[in-house]
This record gives structure tokens, sequence and C-alpha cells, in this order.
């Protein structure tokens, strides 16, 4: 069985294991030991602001996309099975084209001359044209819109779980939707928030493509000073500090959230 | 008949706006690709096929599309068998360290891709595999890995293991068993787990970046260079050619899922 496993094993090995291991060693080693790329990721200005931008940006993605998946998680489940299955393949439809492409209809939708500027022009909402994109209001709404079904997708499963009896027994106990909903439906649904959000949170962490298209080089997030040390400083030492250190958080997080419920929910989804 | 409550009509209302807003820039791709426009102009002046014209009259978009396309198959066809057979052994082992093999074999999944990007980087570049095709295809193949193990694991829940058993003890040893009997009732999932796989090559960007180059550039890499200078509509149609093929591909996927056995 050994056999069997192992040249799945080895790929993963040498291309994941061996590069992490070389970056972790490229951070701390050039011409004998040293700890000052971490000196210069944890007090130099620029680290310390991308650092921060990270997490408020992915912070924002992840409540944004917490309040507009829940409420469409929550109609699938509610809905009779033909309109859930229409609404599961709504969401899952943009899953399925490419980032990329995504991006670039997100800059025809939202650049100085793209068709909101253009429609808000026309109804005379607007004279000037707004600054929608290359900023991180752009970026934020690009990677809501990719990251919502990592969200809507697991807080489904979830709701499906919960035996709709409850809530009939809430009900005949006297209570009014609103209150069953707060006391039964919501706390039932809490694995499936975890799950959603440490997700979409873990993987807005790490986003590359949208911030760098969409956040016209003033929204420089963690993973673009991993490329910009490597492509266009050469300081691989520092881009190894940072990647070491995004991935540590990364791994912190799933670490903590798999005392509350198995990494198996939250992968599963994805 | 009952009345309905203010919350209910705002679940509608909100769900309605938040799956227009999932797709709405789906849909906007494909008209502006017919666009005459030189610019993004919208509603587009004319119906034209310019764009078109221009990706396959293109060397260069074609060259990179020949790339995607081989580094995709080549994927499929290395990261298929491997990944059905590590899903194999993992559930019908009872090692303990298949667990953590398991998890292992998950990573591509965890962590950061521009993680794995740059680390890829740095050691292709120590053995000479950045801007070759089996250095983009092995990436690939890595990365389309955890894709194949889930699906084939899914589809092994059903099996059961007696069946082989049954073969075995006929007469059959453990590997015309495992074609004779188990393939054929987890083929679906193993088709899936491929189907996702070529998808997951074919839109690999982020690796790309780093280690592709030359004349061995896949799509994406051009795609994303170009977005970065100028929006170009030819991108437009590109993108609509790649989403129509992904989503005949997915639909192939569950078509095949749904299936039983």
């Amino acid at each position: 069985m050994l056999a069997l496993v192992s040249p799945a094993l080895l790929v993963i090995l040498a291309l994941i294991v061996l590069p992490v291991g070389w970056l972790a060693w490229q951070s701390i080693y050039h011409d004998g030991f040293t700890l000052e790329n971490y000196r210069r990721v944890f007090t130099e200005d620029i680290y310390w602001r991308s650092f921060a931008l990270t997490f408020e940006i992915s912070l924002a993605v992840t409540l944004i996309a917490l309040l507009l998946g829940y409420p469409v998680a929550y109609l699938a489940n509610a809905l009779p099975k033909g309109w859930s299955i229409l609404i599961l393949a709504l969401v899952v439809l943009p899953f399925w084209t490419s980032v990329l492409v995504r991006a670039y209809a997100w800059l025809a939708l939202l650049q100085r001359t793209g068709v909101i500027n253009q429609l808000l022009r026309y109804l005379e909402l607007i004279s000037e044209p707004l600054a929608l994109v290359h900023n991180t209001f752009g970026t934020v709404v690009a990677t809501v819109h990719i990251l919502l079904p990592f969200m809507v997708l697991p807080l489904y499963a979830t709701m499906q779980k919960i035996p709709g009896d409850l809530m009939q027994a809430g009900a005949s106990l006297g209570a009014s939707p609103s209150l069953t909903f707060c006391r039964v439906f919501l706390p039932l649904s809490l694995p499936g928030v975890l799950a959603g959000c440490t997700m979409v949170f873990v993987l807005c962490l790490g986003f590359y493509i949208t911030p760098e298209l969409l956040g016209g080089g003033r929204t420089v997030m963690v993973s673009m000073l991993v490329s910009r040390n490597v492509e266009l400083y050469n300081q691989f030492g520092a881009a190894s500090a940072v990647a070491v250190v995004l991935l540590l958080g990364v791994l912190l997080i799933f670490f903590a959230v798999s005392r509350f419920i198995s990494l198996e929910r939250v992968l599963g989804q994805k | 008949m009952t009345r309905i409550s203010p919350a209910r009509i705002a679940l509608y209302v909100i769900s309605a706006l938040v799956l227009i807003y999932l797709i709405l820039p789906v849909l906007i791709i494909a008209p502006i690709s017919f666009s005459s426009a030189r610019f993004l102009t919208f509603p587009p002046p004319s119906f034209s096929l310019r764009w078109y014209q221009q990706y396959f009259s293109n060397p260069a978009w074609m060259q990179a599309t020949r790339v995607t396309l081989t580094v995709a198959l080549l994927t499929v066809v290395i990261a298929t068998p491997l990944g059905v057979a590590a899903a194999y052994a993992i559930s019908q082992s009872k090692l303990r360290i298949m667990r953590v093999i398991h998890m292992a074999l998950l990573l591509p999944l965890v962590v950061p891709i521009i993680i794995t990007a740059v680390g890829i980087f740095f050691v292709y570049a120590k053995v000479g595999l950045v801007a070759t095709l089996p250095g983009l295809v092995l990436a690939n193949v890595m990365l389309g890995l955890p894709y194949v193990v889930i699906s084939v694991l899914a589809g092994m829940q059903s099996f059961d293991p007696a069946q082989e058993m049954v073969a075995r003890s006929l007469g059959m040893n453990r590997l015309r068993s495992f074609f004779a009997v188990t393939l054929p009732q987890i083929k679906s999932s193993v088709v899936a787990g491929g189907i996702f796989a070529f998808i997951s090559a074919m839109d690999e960007t982020i690796v790309a970046l780093f280690i592709s180059g030359g004349q061995y550039q896949p799509l994406t890499k051009r795609m994303f260079t170009a977005l970065r200078d100028e929006i170009d509509p030819t991108i437009a149609a590109i993108s609509t050619l790649m989403t129509a093929a992904s989503f005949l591909l997915v639909l192939a996927a569950s078509a095949r899922q749904k299936k039983p056995g």
C-alpha cells in the first residue's frame, strides 16, 4: 500500500515540502545564520503596513462574504429542491470561470470608462467618473466575488443538516420566527459559519492576482510583497521571511479551527 | 392566504441582488468580446468577430494556447493514475501513517499558492527546470493531485472492498481484481477528478508567472501580463472561449458523477 501512495507523495514532497523548506532555510541563512530578514519584516514600516492591510482586507472580505452569503445559503436551504438547485448552480457558476477572466470582467465593469461609470453618467447621477478600481475598493469587490462560493457552500451544507422539526418545535412552543431563528437555527449553523469564514479568510490572506490587477499598485498585499521582493528587488531572504510568516499565520489559523471542526470539513468544499 | 413577512421579502431581495452580483461579471464578458469597439464601450456599438480573429491569427496567443492545452493534458495523464493509486491505498490501508499521508496530499490546497510558486521557483532555478515544459507539467501535477485524491476517495466510500476480496479468492491477483472489479465502479469519480485536474491546470496562473518563460508560457501568463498593461478586448474573446470550455468540462464531470456506478 505504501508503494501505491509513494509516487503521489514524492511529487508533493518534491514540489511543496522541499520548496517551502527551502524558503524557510533561506529566510534564516545567508553566509551564516541571521535573523536580519525577520527583524526587517517585523520592524520596517512597509512590511508592517502590508501585513496590517492584508489582515484588514481579509477581515472585511470575510465579513462581507458572510453577510452576503448567509441569506443566500438560508434561502437555498428553505426553498423546495428545484429552486435550491438553481440557486446553488448560480453560486457555483462563477466558481468555474478563471480568476483572470473575472478580474478582466471587474476591470470592464469598474474602470473609469467602464460599464458602471457609463451607466451612472448616462443616468446623469454623476458628472465625473468615480474611482471604483485600481484601489482597495475594487480589490475588495472583486475578491468577495471570487471567494463568496467558499462561504455559501459550507453554510448550505451545514444548514441542510439542521432538522426542520426543531424550527417547528420552537414555533409550537410560542416563539416568533425571528426568535426561533436566533435561538435555534443560528447557533446550529455556526459550524458552517466557522468553516466558511476560515476558508475565505485564509484564501484572502494569500490572494495575489486580484489585488495585483485591481489594486492599481496601491493596495500592496503580503503576496505582492513576496513577488516584488523576488522579481523586482532580488531580495530573496526578505521574500522568504515574509512567505514564512504568512504560512505560519495560515497554519496557525487552520490549527486553531481544527480544534472546533474537522479540517476535512473546511477543505472539502474547495 | 399567508401573509409574507417583511423579513421574508428582505431575504428574497438580498439574495436576488447577491446572485446578480455573482452572475453579472461572468455574463458581461461575452458581449464585450463580440463588440467592434477598439476600447471598452457599453453597450457595444456593433457586432464583430474581430477580437476572435485577432486571437486566432496571433502566433503568440496560439503558441500560448498550445502550451496550455499540452500542459493540461499531460497533467491529467500523470496526475490521475498517481491520485487514484494514492486514494486507493489511503482508503484500503489500515496503516496509521496513511492519515498523515492523506493530509500531506492535501497540502497544495493549504499552502498559499504564492508561497508554493516562489518556493518552486527557487528549487527549479537550482535544477534548471525554470522555463521548461517538464517543469510546468510537474508543478501542475502537484497542484492537481488533491482534486483527484478528494474525488476518488469520495467515490471509494460507496465501494464495498469485500467485492475485491471475492475476486481475489477466485484467483485474480490484486492488480487484476482492481482493474476488473474496483475501477469500473469508481470510474465516474476518477473521470471527474481528472477533469478537475485539467481545469486546474488550464486556469493555473501564479506558479506559471514565476516558473514559465520563453516559448513555454501558458495562456494565463500572457493574459495576466496583457491585463496589467492594457485592457485589450482580445482577452474578452479568450475569456469567453475559456469560460465556455470550462463550463462544458464541468457539465461533463457532474453528469458523470451523478450517474450511478
